[in-house]
């Protein structure tokens, strides 16, 4: 199943992507044959169970994984076959990750863990500028273990929007959050998107943040099984988790 | 149990790398504990059964001349059990295809029976029954390959005299074999023999006569009481003093290495374990820490404290065994070669290593307590764990900006570098640790060094710049000066320098002290006496001169008086002012301008002894002429000794650096390996997620690499000043009547304590590295 839409050019198409794994004697396949093209500035849902495959295909579009079989093109690079010097570089300039579990370095502060991306790439905003995007200026000298949870995976977003990624890649940004938190966090993620015209893709579990989305995409056994085009998405503060 | 079991071994298995780091720290220390303990107990029954089978004397004196009618009226001193006199005397000895001037001891035999005290050992042949039968030691009969029947030449007072090899034996008296003045056993230049005892008299004129006794004493007399006894009794027939065992050359040096083994038995040992405890704690730490979930299951469902501290405290045993089978086996293996160097220098009928179930026990005991010591806090832990806690998820670790890290960081170190100090500066105590642990081996190479470089320089100052002379002759008595011009006017002489030298024995307040006292010109032109600068000082005119060491021990001062009871002549006691001290590496000696010496001894300007420098080419003739005058008792080769003592420190020495080389590797590489190993353990998601933001790998491996490099180069320094400190302690322990090392610490010495550990660092670090690479980035992320 293909995707097209007329008004927006693709940042990323990906064509006929697998991807298997070797577990032991048992061969899991996560993606069977994924069609998928993502416009510049888009906001994108991807919606799955457990093992439906939507985390295999963020790695993969994130150049954290690499597909088994199927051409993924960003802009003009063939990621697909990329190897692990250029996947590094294409993380390093182009992609911001936020993940469930927000993985910020506990040794940094939250000024100093943005610092940490801003310090390697090549045309970012500053640290401070980051920081007051996600409303988090005056906890920028604090260590992780000194914020809470929706603080640190504030401080993680601005980690990923430093660097003016043009893509924002989410592995389930509210999974380890409480609702109130979850849908501040999904606001400043909305923001950003509109913003910086980021294209951002949001992998979760909760049908109510599939409101917020310029599409939705279900993914089911590894196959995209349905994409719903949402003609008025709706603002964080108006969901209902 | 039986699963709790299966995860003892899987989790064995998870750590292999680390468990064989540790075990080999454990090793090594357990190897030398075993090695000295066992060495130690070997030539403690060795001695003991020698001394007690062949009645070895408890005092002893040396006179000129005393008569044997004596011997019924000293035996019946108080506290006296038996008295044994002999005659001995030095003499000159040929042995065919032998060419250098070999110096001789020969002692009597009792003509009857065997001596009371002092018996021989017979390995081979029949005790000398002939006059012109003899005994000799094993080690002279191995050196020249000799056998009973052959027959060897003595210069036997300036006569000539064919004897013949009757018998190889071993004597107690003589268990270190070393020659008068030598400083290391020469068995093919020095021999001892034994004869029976009218015809040595005969030859030396002491029919009737003793001058040599060996007295043992009754069990549990006070010694003292006696000596004083033996001194009154015998001063009018020359006596230079009776002493004890503690003085008897063979019994001192046995003493010596034999405390330097008992030091050694517990000294490194205690380094090595105190690091094993320090690894284990944060292996097993770690371990635990990782595994709170699970101990928590384990309790929840019904598994005691008891039960989980076992567990845990058997992860500690399987590597606290491993460690001590491989330390035993390395001691085992170890000792036995060291038994091989002992029989080389120390001479018993039998010297057996055995494995004793004690010293296994004691090692194993030692490894323990050391590993219990390690993983106690840890246990306290897993004890008070409460269920419910440990369900719940691990919070992030703590930081602060604390003092420490306002100092050191600064904004340009960038974030990299900034979570390097930040994860050392938040276990400071691991850190400090660590970086003492590989302080530690760094120092134990400084060390290794030092000894081996100070050796060679104690070794250059003795040989370059205090003896100069390439030959010493040692007159058979006291002899007048005409001998000097004599020899001077042999070809091939170049200078000559003759010497006094008596037997002295000097006190100040309690203490005093055995030794000998040189006559020698003012300024002595082949025998410098040096001060600490290495500049030669003129003898005075009047007073005495004194080794450091000895006026130290003395406790005298430049300028305070000294009695002296002079062991030769009239034997009188004199009171000497000390002049000045002279810094002398080798043995303990006075010195006085050699007339001032005459005069004391009321004598006219006699000589016991020439010093030589001779003409090399010339060399071998002069000798042989020199071997063939009467007069000379002795002719050594100052090359050869040299030789000899630079033989021996490469025999000794160059091992032993090897060990230490080895041990100082196995700590570097086991806290280095175990350090990098938990640091990407702990952090792998961390390390991933920089992967993720774009780092490359070389920078994320920086981060490893990085603390592990930072806390070597702490400690390269730290383990200069621990390795100085601990050369300075070996210097100072090493100082003793023998010789004294000097301290010198050379550059290369640091540069190899540098290099040792930052190359441990290096392979450590690259076998860590390949682990790194495997890093997942997706499954380290996944984990909460």
């Amino acid at each position: 199943m293909s995707v097209t839409t007329e008004r927006k050019e693709p940042v990323f198409s990906a064509h006929q992507i697998t991807r298997h794994y070797q577990m032991g004697d048992v061969l899991i396949q996560a993606l069977r044959g994924v069609d998928l093209e993502l416009y510049r500035g888009e906001f994108v849902v991807l919606l799955g169970a457990s093992g439906s495959g939507k985390s295999t295909l963020l790695n993969i579009l994130g150049g954290l994984d690499t597909a088994s079989c199927g051409e993924l093109r960003y802009g003009n690079t063939v990621l697909s076959q990329a190897d692990d010097k250029a996947l590094t570089r294409y993380r390093r300039e182009q992609v911001g990750f936020v993940f469930q579990f927000y993985n910020l370095i506990p040794s940094l502060t939250a000024l100093e863990n943005v610092a940490l991306v801003t310090d390697i790439s090549s045309n970012p905003m500053s640290p401070h500028e980051a920081l007051a995007m996600v409303d988090l200026t005056e906890r920028s000298g604090h260590f992780p273990s000194q914020l809470s949870g929706g603080e640190q995976q504030r401080v993680a977003i601005a980690r990923a929007i430093a660097k003016k990624p043009r893509v924002l890649l989410c592995d389930e940004p509210t999974g380890a959050l409480d609702s109130k938190t979850g849908s501040k966090v999904m606001a400043v993620l909305h923001q950003i998107n509109q913003q910086l015209g980021t294209t951002t893709l949001v992998i979760t579990h909760n049908e109510a943040i599939a409101a917020m989305a310029d599409r939705v995409i279900r993914l089911k056994d590894g196959q995209i099984v349905d994409i719903q085009h949402n003609p008025a998405p709706k603002s964080a503060s108006e969901l209902s988790w | 149990m039986q699963a709790l079991q299966q995860k003892l071994w899987r989790d064995l298995l998870a750590m292999k790398g680390q468990i064989l780091a540790i075990a080999a720290v454990i090793g090594a220390g357990v190897m030398v504990l075993f090695l000295a303990v066992t060495t130690l107990d070997m030539l403690e029954r060795a001695q003991q059964r020698f001394y007690q089978q062949a009645h070895f004397g408890d005092v002893f004196v040396d006179l000129t001349r005393a008569p044997e009618h004596l011997i019924p009226h000293l035996q019946r001193l108080p506290g006296v059990q038996q008295v044994q006199s002999s005659v001995r005397a030095p003499v000159r000895l040929e042995v065919a295809g032998f060419e250098a001037p070999i110096r001789g001891l020969m002692l009597s035999l009792p003509e009857q029976g065997l001596p009371r005290l002092n018996q021989l050992v017979l390995l081979h042949g029949h005790f000398p029954a002939e006059a012109n039968e003899v005994a000799i030691t094993e080690p002279f009969a191995n050196a020249h390959q000799l056998q009973p029947g052959d027959t060897i030449t003595a210069v036997i007072q300036g006569r000539l005299q064919r004897l013949q090899v009757s018998a190889i034996v071993l004597s107690p008296e003589f268990i270190y074999q070393l020659g008068p003045a030598d400083l290391l056993p020469d068995y093919q230049r020095f021999g001892v023999l034994w004869m029976p005892r009218q015809a040595l008299a005969h030859a030396f004129q002491m029919d009737g006569a003793f001058n040599h006794l060996s007295v043992s004493l009754q069990r549990g007399a006070n010694p003292m009481p006696v000596l004083d006894a033996l001194d009154l009794v015998l001063a009018p027939y020359g006596s230079r003093g009776s002493y004890l065992r503690a003085e008897q050359a063979s019994h001192r040096f046995l003493t010596e290495e034999l405390e330097q083994l008992s030091v050694m038995a517990w000294v490194l040992p205690l380094l090595f374990l105190g690091v094993a405890a320090f690894l284990l704690n944060v292996l097993i730490g770690r371990l635990v820490r990782n595994q709170l979930q699970q101990i928590a299951v384990l309790k929840a469902f019904g598994y005691s404290h008891s039960a989980l501290l076992l567990h845990y405290l058997q992860l500690a045993c399987v590597i606290v065994v491993l460690g001590v089978i491989t330390g035993i086996g390395l001691g085992l293996w170890a000792a036995t070669g060291l038994a091989e160097l002992y029989a080389a220098y120390f001479h018993f009928p039998e010297m057996e290593l055995r494995v004793q179930l004690r010293h296994l026990a004691l090692a194993l005991l030692v490894a323990l307590l050391a590993a219990m010591v390690g993983v106690f806090s840890v246990l306290q832990q897993v004890a008070r764990l409460q269920p419910a806690a440990a369900m719940r998820p691990a919070v992030p670790p703590q930081f602060h900006q604390g003092l420490a890290e306002q100092l050191l960081l600064r904004p340009w170190l960038g974030q990299l570098n900034r979570i390097i100090v930040r994860n050392l500066l938040r276990y400071p105590g691991r850190s400090l640790l660590s970086v003492l642990g590989i302080a530690l081996s760094s120092a134990l190479l400084l060390v290794g060094s030092f000894q081996f470089h100070a050796l060679h320089a104690l070794l250059d100052i003795q040989y370059r710049h205090i003896l100069q002379m390439d030959t010493q002759l040692m007159l058979t008595e006291a002899s007048p000066e005409r001998v000097l011009a004599e020899i001077r006017a042999e070809p091939g002489v170049l200078a000559a320098e003759a010497f006094r030298m008596v037997p002295v024995r000097l006190h100040h307040q309690r203490t005093s002290y055995r030794t000998v006292l040189q006559g020698l010109e003012a300024r002595p032109q082949l025998r410098q006496l040096l001060d600490q600068e290495l500049t030669p000082i003129e003898l005075p005119a009047e007073g005495l001169v004194l080794t450091r060491y000895l006026a130290d021990y003395l406790g005298l001062k430049p300028g305070d008086s000294v009695q002296a009871e002079l062991m030769e002549g009239a034997n009188r006691l004199v009171e000497l002012p000390l002049a000045a001290v002279v810094d002398e590496p080798v043995g303990v000696s006075g010195y006085m301008e050699r007339r001032a010496l005459n005069r004391l001894l009321q004598e006219g300007p006699a000589i016991s002894g020439v010093w030589l420098l001779t003409d090399p080419l010339k060399r071998t003739e002069l000798q042989q002429r020199l071997q063939q005058r009467p007069k000379i008792a002795g002719i050594s080769q100052m090359a050869d000794i040299e030789q000899q003592l630079r033989n021996y420190i490469a025999d000794t020495l160059l091992g032993m650096m090897a060990i230490l080389l080895l041990m100082a590797g196995s700590i570097t590489f086991a806290v280095i390996y175990n350090n990098a190993r938990i640091a990407l353990a702990e952090r792998s998601r961390e390390l991933a997620t920089l992967r993720v933001l774009g780092f490359e790998r070389y920078q994320v491996g920086w981060v490893l690499a990085g603390e592990v490099l930072l806390l070597t180069l702490l400690a390269i320094p730290l383990g200069w000043l621990l390795g100085t400190g601990f050369a300075w302690s070996l210097q100072q322990a090493l100082t003793m009547d023998l010789f004294r090392l000097p301290f010198v610490l050379e550059p290369a010495s640091f540069a190899l304590a540098a290099l040792g550990v930052l190359v441990a660092t290096v392979l450590s670090l690259s076998l860590m590295l390949r682990r790194f690479q495997q890093l997942d980035m997706i499954s380290a992320l996944k984990t909460e």
